[in-house]
């Protein structure tokens, strides 16, 4: 990333690192990926995230995360890492069966 | 989640047995994620709009700015400001998403600095008056509207999440400009005589906005079997001459069009030719503020060399005293 920016520095025209930006809206809810920024520092990630994704008022919070930085599944791990999960009905409550009378419950 | 470009290496020959199953992905309604397996064309398709789609914005701003400190009021004024704002982040949401497909957006920003990259031809024409950012907001953003509305269903993820952001801020930039037009339409006879002429002078281009006609567009039928539109530009046309015409009858401003005509049958407001040999000519580069735009925006990149070069010794400096410690 050194290299990046000497390169960068070089010719005035550097695109800076890339960060995923996490935004919580005002009702409590998580952070939800909102999309990505350049920028050369983490706190110059954060301005550019409240430039781009917050100009309405739309986060209480805001996290910025190197891109690089974050391990993500692949869709080719689509079947076998997320089988497990999958083949559970027992785990959902409408696999168990309420007696007919019993309407609210 | 993240949504990181994928390396540009993996550009797999397109096998004829993924491409089938990519395109029933397609038919069954589900969002392909950077990720995921595509044809080659399909991600070059979609760089190739995207990124036009995030100059059009960039370059949006140039004929806007002009008018700031002009705007008549304060009131106008500081929605402008916010207007152009908007686009210089419409702008990056979509170079954000052009990035997922294994893009720089260091590339692409030079592409459009050395005029290898196209963008909406719309910008190419001048604002003369203060009534041109009206209209620009009523036509132009308005024309944006129906077009970002059907790509926010797009079957590439970060394109179509970027539209959604987009669709919910374009909203004030048409109700502003038209407000714009509505004052103007009910003021003195040389504020409403600026205004006509304004909509005389945008009308046909914001028209040419959504792109030839089917019959002569060259992408249109494979974006629309892969999901990426899913309605014609025709299509999209008719959809903008039906909602504009109501709009202006309400302040009284004529759209210059003699044929204009609603068509009981297919409840649509039939138009008259649009001048193609006009759409080809600005497309390639010979519109009226081509050069000027270009030029305008190379200046502004060329001036704003310093502040990223401070902004990259400051990081460097904090990298230094971080290690020193």
């Amino acid at each position: 990333m050194s290299d990046e920016r000497a390169a960068g520095a070089a010719n005035g025209d550097s695109q800076w690192p890339l960060w995923e930006v996490f935004a919580q809206p005002p009702k409590g809810a998580p952070h939800e990926h909102v999309g990505s920024v350049h920028a050369a520092t983490a706190e110059q990630a954060l301005e550019n995230a409240r430039d781009v994704y917050t100009r309405r008022g739309e986060a209480v919070s805001l996290w910025v995360v190197p891109s690089q930085a974050i391990t993500a599944s692949t869709p080719d791990d689509m079947g076998p890492f997320f089988d497990p999960g999958n083949d559970k009905p027992y785990r959902h409550p409408q696999f168990y069966k309420v007696p007919r009378g019993v309407k609210v419950f | 989640m993240a949504e990181q470009p994928v390396s540009k290496q993996s550009a797999p020959s397109d096998d004829p047995a993924r491409v089938a199953e990519f395109e029933a992905r397609i038919a069954r309604g589900e969002t392909i994620e950077p990720k995921d397996w595509m044809p080659e064309r399909y991600r070059r398709q979609l760089i190739r709009m995207m990124s036009q789609h995030a100059h059009s914005e960039v370059v949006g701003m140039l004929p806007e700015g002009n008018w700031i400190t002009r705007a008549p009021s304060l009131r106008r004024k500081m929605a402008l400001l916010a207007k152009v704002q908007d686009e210089a982040g419409h702008g990056l949401y979509i170079y954000c998403g052009t990035e997922t497909l294994g893009v720089d957006r260091h590339e692409l920003v030079r592409q459009l600095l050395n005029g290898t990259a196209k963008y909406s031809s719309i910008f190419n024409y001048p604002t003369l008056t203060w009534a041109d950012i009206g209209c620009i907001g009523w036509f132009v953003d308005g024309a944006a509207i129906v077009n970002q509305t059907m790509l926010a269903h797009a079957s590439y993820g970060p394109y179509a999440r970027a539209m959604v952001r987009i669709c919910k801020e374009e909203n004030f930039h048409k109700r502003q400009g038209y407000e714009i037009m509505a004052t103007l339409a009910r003021g003195t006879p040389e504020q409403r005589a600026m205004a006509q002429d304004a909509v005389n002078r945008w009308w046909w281009p914001s028209l040419m906005m959504f792109g030839p006609s089917d019959t002569d567009s060259a992408n249109s039928e494979e974006l629309m079997r892969w999901g990426v539109k899913k309605k014609s530009n025709d299509e999209l046309r008719q959809r903008f001459v039906n909602l504009t015409v109501a709009q202006a009858k309400a302040i009284d401003l004529t759209l210059p069009d003699p044929d204009l005509a609603y068509d009981e049958e297919t409840e649509n407001w039939r138009f008259g030719a649009i001048d193609w040999d006009e759409f080809w000519r600005v497309v390639k580069g010979d519109g009226p503020c081509n050069r000027e735009r270009l030029a305008a925006r190379n200046k502004a990149h060329d001036e704003g060399a310093w502040v990223r070069a401070a902004a990259t010794a400051y990081a460097a400096k904090r990298e230094r005293a971080t290690e020193a410690a």
